[in-house]
């Protein structure tokens, strides 16, 4: 064995060890203990995955958490797009980078005290709210937080980020000539983005799509702050089995349901786009 | 009757540089017309002031007699062949051509016979369905001009569309893409630092320096009576000799050399002759000419033009071209040839 793969299996092992104690394992673990029944006897049995078909209120509230990362997507890339080409090809290399500075802070300071930063602002005492009874312009508090468009502002937030820079490195290998040739050939601004710039730009739409819909719909801290009594996550129903109801065996099967029922709708939304998954890392 | 652009003292400032300064020119419809420079002298500057990417900061700029001033660049009656081509890759061959056709309102059929007829006069039949990654650099040269010509544009603009090609195939453009201007009929305005392309291809040729044009000729002017000295140096192979002083009817050059050039009436700095302007050998009397002996200091074998480098004692080193002539084929290093060159073919100049 020459040296050259002795420093490769020096480095491989641990990182190959990490990968299986720490996920690979716990996972396995997860997904036998998915098959067992609540009362603790030996058997395997597909009962946990019924219950989420059986009772409505685990279905529905599936399909309200996915319609709803499906829409805080979209919303995602409407908000991100236009800052990543701001960003890109508009203002000069220098600015942007400290803009770029500035949009990561939120990241290392982590998602919970983002998502408390926003309790503050929106709260019933917050910023806005006092600021605004200060001016004199309302009597009693707006009802800012506690509902639908409090956790959505939270969702976008935490995840916007992760669409504007896959759009951003796409957007960087564009070629301004190529925009002004289109223009030169009498295609509007609205044309221009439409034929040229997003479809350039896809392979980081999608890219960034699939984190943020991933990113959203396995989110727990956004919905549970900053989402009102109606507006109940998948990832809510999860925790509960885990430590309310102590039915690990229940969580976990749900668990696997929205980690496969999430890669089914990516890989449906991406037939339907006529996109390839091996174009996306591109 | 208007000219199809006119130019009106454009000048452009960036900050305290200046990239074109008072630039004048008319050009007639049909006309093909060479912007020819060093890199850097303000070329595609110009040209995208015309396009209407840049504004000019002064002067102003008419198309057909009308100004263009405030007019967006999908409005302009021109269109661009950029330097990179700017071809779209999402795009296929055909759907690149009709890009701009879309944006017109004419009909769809109207619109694919149009496209289809003009990648057949580029010679791109059956390419429609290609992509734009499968094509060569000369094909996609092609369609970058057929999307821009589809548009009818009043005039062309093109910037060193050839200068991402290799040198046999810009050769070969280079006579296609004459002949297609002369078939099409359209005004092209062409940019280049290739001062081959600008005299083989034009009809006019605009030499700029440092964002003025010292020069707007014919290229047999621009040749044979360049107007300044950048232009006698920029345009041909020349030979260029430093003036010290004028003493009555000759010239005198830094190293010594004293050259006869009757009729100047101010004191040059710079006098240029052409390396085809000697003439080796001359037999009989040749009048009018400064003749001198030499020794040959080296040859310079290149086929068809081969040239003599000769180095009178003490004095400028010159290039002689030697014409294509049993005569002079056997001459060689250490050989004594007498030189004559006319009076009209030395070029004096003040820089
Ligand atoms: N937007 C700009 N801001 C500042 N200076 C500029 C700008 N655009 C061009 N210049 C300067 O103007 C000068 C002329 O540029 P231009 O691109 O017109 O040159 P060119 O003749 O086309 O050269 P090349 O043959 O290399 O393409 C250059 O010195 C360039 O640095
Ligand atoms: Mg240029």
């Amino acid at each position: 064995m020459d040296g050259n793969k002795k420093a490769f299996y020096f480095l491989f092992i641990p990182v190959a060890l990490w990968l299986f104690i720490l996920i690979i394992l716990p996972h396995i673990d997860l997904f036998l203990s998915s098959f067992k029944p609540n009362s603790g006897e030996d058997v395997y049995t597909l009962e946990n995955y019924s219950a989420f078909f059986a009772d409505p209120i685990y279905w529905r509230t599936f399909i309200n958490t996915a319609s709803y990362a499906i829409g805080v997507t979209l919303l995602a890339f409407v908000v991100s797009f236009p800052i990543a080409f701001y960003l890109v090809k508009v203002i000069s290399p220098k600015v942007s980078g400290f803009l770029m500075l500035l949009l990561l802070i939120p990241l290392w300071i982590g998602e919970l005290v983002t998502i408390y930063g926003w309790v503050i602002l929106l709260g019933e005492q917050g910023v806005i709210n006092e600021s605004l009874k200060f001016l004199g312009l309302i009597d009693h508090s707006l009802p800012l937080i506690y509902n639908n468009l409090s956790m959505t502002i939270g969702l976008l937030y935490m995840s916007m980020l992760f669409m504007i820079i896959p759009i951003m490195t796409t957007m960087e290998s564009l070629d301004d000539a190529m925009i002004e040739a289109a223009s030169d050939l009498g295609a509007s601004k609205w044309t221009v983005f439409r034929r040229i710039v997003i479809p350039h730009a896809m392979p980081g739409i999608i890219n960034g799509s699939i984190i943020v819909f991933m990113l959203v719909i396995g989110d727990y801290v956004a919905p549970n702050i900053l989402g009102g009594k109606s507006s109940l996550w998948f990832t809510e129903q999860i925790y509960n089995q885990f430590l309310s109801t102590f039915n690990w065996n229940q969580g976990a099967a749900f668990g696997f349901l929205l980690l496969i029922i999430s890669s089914a709708t990516i890989w449906m939304a991406l037939r339907l786009s006529g996109q390839k998954l091996d174009k996306v890392g591109d | 009757m208007d000219h199809i652009l006119e130019l009106r003292g454009i000048s452009k400032y960036f900050g305290d540089f200046v990239a074109s300064k008072d630039v004048n020119m008319l050009v007639e419809e049909g006309e093909f017309i060479s912007v020819l420079g060093p890199s850097g002298c303000g070329k595609t500057t110009l040209l995208r002031m015309i396009a209407g990417f840049m504004e000019e900061s002064e002067g102003d700029i008419l198309i057909k007699g009308k100004s263009m001033k405030g007019v967006s660049p999908e409005k302009r009656p021109v269109n661009i062949v950029f330097q990179s081509l700017a071809l779209f890759p999402m795009m296929n061959v055909y759907e690149n051509v009709v890009f701009g056709l879309k944006r017109k309102k004419i009909g769809k059929e109207e619109a694919r016979e149009l496209a289809l007829d003009m990648l057949h006069r580029v010679g791109l039949d059956g390419f429609e369905k290609k992509k734009i990654s499968e094509l060569s650099g000369g094909q996609k040269q092609r369609v970058a001009i057929a999307r821009s010509l589809v548009m009818k544009p009043s005039i062309l603009l093109l910037d060193e569309p050839l200068s991402a090609l290799d040198r046999k195939l810009r050769e070969h453009m280079k006579v296609e893409l004459k002949e297609l201007q002369k078939e099409i009929g359209t005004t092209f305005i062409y940019i280049t630092h290739d001062q081959s392309e600008a005299l083989v291809m034009s009809d006019r040729v605009a030499v700029m320096n440092k964002g003025l044009i010292e020069q707007l000729d014919t290229p047999h002017n621009l040749y044979n009576h360049p107007k300044t000295a950048f232009v006698a140096g920029f345009v041909g192979d020349n030979n260029r000799f430093e003036v010290a002083s004028r003493e009555g009817e000759k010239v005198v050059t830094k190293r010594g050399w004293k050259v006869t050039k009757p009729d100047l009436d101010f004191d040059p700095t710079v006098m240029y002759i052409r390396p085809e302007a000697f003439i080796v050998n001359p037999e009989g009397e040749v009048a009018d000419s400064e003749i001198f002996e030499a020794e040959i200091n080296t040859v310079l074998f290149d086929g068809a033009n081969t040239k003599i480098l000769v180095k009178p004692e003490g004095r400028d080193e010159i290039l002689i071209a030697l014409p294509q002539n049993a005569r002079f084929q056997a001459l060689k290093e250490g050989d004594t040839v007498r030189v004559a060159v006319a009076y009209d073919n030395i070029k004096c100049y003040k820089e």
